[in-house]
C-alpha cells in the first residue's frame, strides 16, 4: 500500500511565486524516505500540504489510500510531523506540551500520560519534564518535538530537518531511535540536508528542484550513478604522478594526491599502481560524500 | 479505546480551554487583578467623589448606577483580551500548527478558545461586581436576564477577539481594536450616565453602539429600568453571536491569516 500518494501536486502562493510544479510523488508503507533539495526548492510546502498547514492550488494527495480533501480529520491520525522551524509553547512545561497535543488528537489525559512519560524517557528529556522550551538545549527542543509527534502512535512521520542545529552525539541518538520507529513498521519521510542521514538511513531518496521532481530512486542507486569518485592519497614523498595519469591523478602538495576511482576500477589495482610509482601510502580517504556530490552536480544541472 | 468522533473532539475542546484557563491564572496578575484594580479607581474616583455630587438617577445613587456597566466594562475587556492575546501568541509562535495538524475541528477551535475568554470575562465581572458591595448595596431584581446579558456579552467579545487575532499580523494589531473602538463604545454606551440625559441627537447616534445594549440590559436584571427594550437588545446579542460564530468559521475555514 502507498503511504503517502501525491499527483500533480501544485502551489502557487498568494506573491505569485510557484513552489511547487505538478509534483508527483509516491512512498511505500514502511518506507525510509528522504526529500532532498536546496532551501526554496518546495520541501516544507509539500509537507505542508500533506499536514494541512498550506493550502494546494491543484492535485491530490492520498495518504494510506485516503484522499485529504475529503476525510482529513481521520487523515491527520496517521500522520506526525516534525516541522523545521521550533514550535513549540514557550509557556507550556514539557510534558504539558505533549499531554495537551495528546488531547487534540482526542487522547484523553489518563491515557496521554503514560505516553508521553514513556517518550520523555526514551528521547531523554525526563529529566527537563517540569521545564518550559526556554530551558532546553537546541537539541533537547529538537527531540521535545519528536515526542510530541509521536503522542497519537502515528502511521506516518514527517521530519522536516529534525537534525537541524543537533550535536553529532544527539544526531547519532536521533538516527538510532528512528531507525527503531521504521523498523516496527513507521513510514518516515525525511527532509535533511545532512546528506550523510539519508546515505545512512533512508531506502528510497528524490531530489525536488525549483518545485519538481527531477530524480527519484533507492538512495543505493543514487548513490551508484556516480561514476567517478575522488580519493585523496596521502604518501611520504611524491616521486612523480605519470604511471597513475589514468587515474587523473593530481599533485595537491609534497605529500598529496587526488585521484579518481571509476565503478569498475577496484582499490587494489590502485594500490598496486602507486607501488609501482615507488611512492609509500600513509593514508587513503574519500573527498566530501559521495552524495553530496551527487546532489550538488543534479542541481548544477 | 475506541471513542467516536464527537467524543475525540469533546476532549479536544476540553484540552483547549483547560489550557487557556491554566494560561490566564498562571499569569493572574497580568489577567485577574488590572481589570480589578482600574474598577475600583473607578468606584472610587466617580462613584464615591463626584457621585456625591450628582445625585440620584432613576431613584437610585450614581454609585449604584455605574455598578452594572463597570461589570460589564470588565467582562467585556476581559473575555476580548482573553482570545485576542491568547490566539495570537500561539499563532506568533506557530504552536497554532499543533492544532492545525491534528483532527481539531474548527468548531472545537472556536468552541475553545470562547468559552476561554468567557470564562475569564465572568470571573473578572464576578470579582469586580464583589468589590462593588464594599462601595454600595446594588439589588438584584432579575437574576435570570444578568445572567443571560453577562454570558452573551462575554459570548460576543470573546468571538470578537478571535477576529482580531485571525487578522493580526504583528503585536500592534492587538491592540488596534481596543484602542480605537472598543473602549470609545464603552465609555459611550451608557456605563455611566443614561442615555436620556444625552440629546435627540445623540441618543439616536447612540442606539447603533452594540455596547448600550448590554449594558442597559444587564442593568435592568439590577434594577428593573433600561434605555432600550430588554428583549430586543437579547435578540440583538443572539444575533451579533450568530454572525460573528459565522465569521470566525468561514475565516478558519479558508484559513485567513493562519494558513498559507
Amino acid at each position: 500500500m502507498k503511504a503517502i500518494e501525491i499527483k500533480n501536486l501544485t502551489k502557487t502562493y498568494a506573491n505569485g511565486t510557484q513552489a511547487l510544479k505538478n509534483v508527483d510523488l509516491q512512498v511505500e508503507e514502511g518506507d525510509f524516505f528522504a526529500l532532498l533539495g536546496a532551501n526554496g526548492a518546495g520541501k516544507t510546502t509539500i509537507i505542508g500540504i500533506v499536514t494541512d498547514l498550506v493550502k494546494k492550488t491543484s492535485g491530490e494527495v492520498n495518504i494510506l489510500g485516503r484522499n485529504i480533501e475529503q476525510d482529513f480529520s481521520r487523515v491527520k491520525k496517521f500522520i506526525g510531523v516534525v516541522p523545521q522551524e521550533i514550535n513549540l509553547n514557550i509557556f507550556e512545561k514539557v510534558i504539558d506540551i505533549l499531554i495537551t497535543q495528546a488531547g487534540y488528537f482526542g487522547i484523553p489525559r489518563l491515557e496521554a500520560i503514560p505516553q508521553a512519560e514513556m517518550l520523555l524517557k526514551r528521547l531523554g528529556l525526563w529529566e527537563k519534564r517540569f521545564g518550559v522550551p526556554r530551558t532546553l538545549s537546541g537539541g533537547m527542543k529538537r527531540r521535545l518535538m519528536i515526542a510530541r509527534a509521536l503522542m497519537h502512535r502515528p502511521r506516518i512521520l514527517f521530519l522536516d530537518e529534525p537534525t537541524a542545529g543537533v550535536d553529532v552525539e544527539i544526531r547519532h541518538e536521533m538516527w538510532q531511535y528512528l531507525r527503531e520507529l521504521n523498523t516496527a513498521g513507521m513510514t518516515i519521510l525525511l527532509t535533511t540536508h545532512y546528506l550523510e542521514e539519508v546515505e545512512q538511513m533512508c531506502r528510497n531518496a528524490a531530489i525536488i528542484k525549483g518545485g519538481e521532481i527531477i530524480m527519484r530512486d533507492s538512495v543505493k542507486k543514487l548513490v551508484q550513478i556516480m561514476e567517478r569518485e575522488v580519493y585523496v592519497v596521502s604518501v611520504q614523498h611524491i616521486s612523480g604522478v605519470g604511471p597513475l595519469a589514468h587515474y587523473k591523478a593530481k599533485i595537491m602538495d609534497d605529500t598529496t594526491l587526488e585521484v579518481e576511482l571509476s565503478r569498475l576500477e577496484t582499490m587494489h589495482d590502485f594500490v598496486l599502481a602507486l607501488a609501482k610509482t615507488g611512492m609509500i601510502m600513509t593514508d587513503i580517504r574519500p573527498k566530501g560524500h559521495r552524495l553530496e556530490k551527487l546532489f550538488l552536480e543534479v542541481l548544477k544541472e | 479505546m475506541i471513542r467516536s468522533a464527537f467524543q475525540e473532539q469533546c476532549i479536544a475542546f476540553e484540552t483547549i480551554v483547560r489550557r487557556e484557563i491554566a494560561r490566564f491564572t498562571r499569569i493572574w496578575t497580568q489577567t485577574l487583578l488590572p481589570p480589578v484594580i482600574t474598577q475600583t479607581l473607578y468606584f472610587v474616583i466617580f462613584g464615591k467623589f463626584i457621585g456625591s455630587r450628582i445625585g440620584d438617577i432613576h431613584g437610585i445613587s450614581y454609585m449604584a448606577f455605574i455598578v452594572p456597566g463597570l461589570v460589564m466594562m470588565a467582562v467585556i475587556n476581559s473575555a476580548f483580551s482573553n482570545v485576542v492575546s491568547s490566539f495570537f501568541s500561539v499563532k506568533f509562535q506557530r504552536s497554532i500548527e499543533e492544532v492545525l495538524v491534528s483532527p481539531t475541528s474548527n468548531t472545537a477551535i472556536i468552541a475553545g478558545y470562547v468559552m476561554g475568554g468567557v470564562i475569564r470575562g465572568i470571573l473578572v465581572g464576578l470579582i469586580v461586581f464583589i468589590v462593588s458591595i464594599f462601595f454600595t448595596r446594588p439589588v438584584i431584581q432579575h437574576f435570570g436576564i444578568i445572567i443571560i446579558f453577562i454570558i452573551l456579552t462575554a459570548f460576543v467579545f470573546s468571538l470578537a477577539g478571535l477576529i482580531n487575532a485571525i487578522f493580526a499580523k504583528k503585536f500592534d494589531d492587538v491592540s488596534i481594536f481596543p484602542t480605537f473602538v472598543l473602549t470609545p463604545l464603552t465609555y459611550l454606551g451608557g456605563v455611566f450616565y443614561s442615555v436620556h440625559s444625552l440629546p435627540g441627537f445623540w441618543q439616536k447616534i447612540s442606539l447603533f453602539n452594540p455596547i448600550l445594549y448590554m449594558v442597559n440590559g444587564f442593568r435592568y436584571g439590577f434594577y428593573g429600568f433600561s434605555d432600550v427594550g430588554v428583549g430586543e437588545s437579547i435578540l440583538f446579542l443572539v444575533a451579533l453571536t450568530g454572525v460573528l460564530t459565522y465569521a470566525n468559521f468561514y475565516l478558519l475555514e479558508k484559513g485567513i491569516g493562519i494558513k498559507s
